[in-house]
């Protein structure tokens, strides 16, 4: 609903390794230039001391709050950002930004390759949650800021907070990181695999030179399909359909739809297509797979660099990623001797109650802000 | 500080100035509040509702969502300056294990107990023939978050066969007869604890 004190935003691009100055991926394949396509919401203070940089998740974008001229909805996280809201843009400068590999105005693999003049495809270079951080750095390096005062993001978003707070200990004072886990596990793996075969199982996918040509929608539906039951709960699911039929009809004994949620999927799956690239689905899902930040020994020597305030805030219904994986995370932070803080907070919303659960967070997250905000002045 | 429960202002004696404190089952921060208001206090608190840790963070604390037993293995050895157990002690399912941890992670520890064992509890016991119902100790049999229940002369036996040296008892009420005799007078007790 629009309403007549909407704040409209533009998403704003930045474009930086042009070559011979290519960025350097983690897999050592080199890449450049890189557009990034970012928002900004509040406005940076004089010390450039009040930057928090906001992560999104998979399907996400830079369009995290306000509106665009042609919005039906506000950004993905409108009710966390905003004049009075968890992210206070009255307080404080708010950056998003869309990832790389992404396909919402940042290099993916439906850019077009400079080399050839036609969209990458699967000639663009696999790419990790660090080579998204590292891209980001060169985006908050543009805009002049030396020290982020938080950066923040719930599931994906929340790898790209705990990479920042690793990669970058010096740039950053604090990091709120949301549903989220240090490493997928094998089951985490084994959804993103199932969806990924459902994009490439897809006729129309032709090893994903199918731009300009019928694009993979049944794929990329079903991949979205499987990931939303990931994002629900049991209980959130039964409190939406339950086994309610459509249209309160009989069981039709035939493989048409009959119960709601069946319907439900279905339109998720297929609004989503409309908006999303399948080849930027299979990039983002195998980013998420290879993140491991114990990759060079322990979870807790990960962070023995780290100088940042960590806020962690997980969700007792989210079984994609349970509490207890967050909890791994806030026992390695301890052992480094690091101020942390977390909660866990009752939701019956699963993974979704990042986005959701908004009365709660948000009584977590502003005073925290304030917290840091002091510590850092 | 009016308002100040007596146990609290007892610790806020004890802690000295700019030290670093881990209160276990910090309930709603106000004893962290406290400390870091007017000692100049660093640290953070472990707590199990998820109600009090909304008050904590409105109050600017650190705070931990979890519970006693299990988070204690976390930190590094003499950590903190003081590990807090005020009135949680009895409500932790391994008192010992969390005492001698307490006292691995923390240079010393303030351990507050309410004293089963108090002259009206005795009485309640003796000549109603009733487990003790009293101010420290409210709760019925069904109700009662307490596991365990101790006396002030139980407590100082289980520092001495443990290794742990009393440096101070403080009853409460803090008056003469409590003095006199902390064990049939005192509601509370609370030590500063160090390892021998």
């Amino acid at each position: 609903m629009k309403s007549e004190n909407q704040t409209f935003v533009e998403t704003k691009f930045f474009t930086f390794a042009e070559p011979p100055h290519e960025l350097v991926l983690e897999s050592r394949e080199k890449i450049g230039p890189i557009t990034l396509a970012y928002e900004t919401y509040g406005a940076l203070n004089k010390d450039k001391s009040n930057a928090i940089l906001v992560c999104h998740a998979l399907s996400g974008d830079a369009h995290a709050a306000f509106w665009h001229k042609d919005d039906k909805k506000p950004g993905w996280w409108d009710n966390m950002i905003g004049p009075g809201k968890a992210f206070d843009t009255d307080k404080y400068f708010v950056i998003c930004s869309n990832v790389i590999g992404g396909c919402k105005g940042s290099t993916g693999p439906s850019s077009i390759d400079p080399k050839t003049g036609k969209p990458f495809g699967l000639s663009f270079p696999l790419v990790t949650i660090k080579d998204m951080v590292v891209a980001q750095k060169k985006l908050i390096d543009h805009l002049g800021i030396k020290k982020l005062l938080a950066v923040t993001g719930g599931s994906m978003g929340g790898f790209q907070a705990l990479k920042w707070s690793t990669l970058y200990p010096d740039d950053i004072v604090s990091a709120i990181i949301i549903a989220c886990n240090h490493r997928h596990t094998a089951q985490q793996i084994a959804f993103n695999e199932v969806a990924r075969q459902a994009i490439m199982a897809d006729p129309d996918w032709q090893k994903g030179d199918y731009y300009g040509k019928s694009i993979p929608t049944r794929g990329l539906a079903v991949a979205r399909m499987i990931g939303h039951i990931t994002y629900m709960s049991d209980q959130s699911m039964n409190e939406k359909f339950g086994r309610k039929l459509i249209k309160g009809e009989k069981l039709g004994f035939d493989f048409t739809h009959d119960f709601e949620v069946e319907n439900y999927l279905k339109y998720q799956g297929d609004s989503f297509v409309q908006r999303f690239d399948a080849n930027s689905w299979l990039y983002i899902s195998k980013a998420l797979d290879y993140f491991n930040l114990a990759e060079d020994g322990t979870l807790s020597s990960a962070f023995k660099d780290s100088k940042a305030h960590y806020l962690f805030i997980s969700f007792t219904s989210d079984w994609l990623y349970p509490p207890n994986q967050t909890k791994e995370i806030v026992k390695a932070v301890k052992a480094n001797d690091l101020d942390v803080s977390d909660i866990e907070i009752t939701s019956s919303y699963g993974h979704d109650a990042f986005l959701v659960e908004v009365e709660d967070q948000t009584k977590i997250i502003s005073h925290y802000l304030t917290r840091i905000f002091k510590t850092a002045h | 500080m009016t308002n100040t429960r007596l146990d609290h202002q007892i610790i806020l004696n004890i802690v000295e100035q700019g030290s670093k404190v881990l209160d276990l089952g910090c309930g709603d921060g106000s004893l962290l509040h406290l400390l870091k208001e007017n000692k100049k206090c660093s640290g953070t608190g472990i707590e199990i509702d998820e109600k009090a840790i909304y008050e904590c963070m409105a109050k600017g604390l650190s705070v931990s969502h979890g519970d006693i037993d299990s988070s204690l293995a976390d930190y590094s050895d003499k950590r903190f300056d003081y590990v807090i157990l005020c009135e949680s002690l009895q409500q932790v399912l391994n008192p010992k294990r969390v005492i001698l941890e307490s006292l691995r992670i923390g240079k010393k520890a303030i351990v507050g107990i309410p004293n089963f064992c108090m002259l009206t509890a005795r009485f309640q016991l003796f000549f109603q023939g009733r487990v003790p119902v009293t101010k420290e100790l409210p709760f019925q049999w069904y109700d009662t978050p307490n596991l365990r229940f101790l006396s002030l002369k139980d407590f100082r036996s289980f520092c001495d066969k443990n290794g742990l040296t009393i440096i101070k008892e403080t009853g409460i009420p803090n008056n003469f007869l409590s003095r006199l005799a902390p064990n049939l007078f005192a509601e509370i007790g609370i030590y500063l604890l160090e390892k021998r």
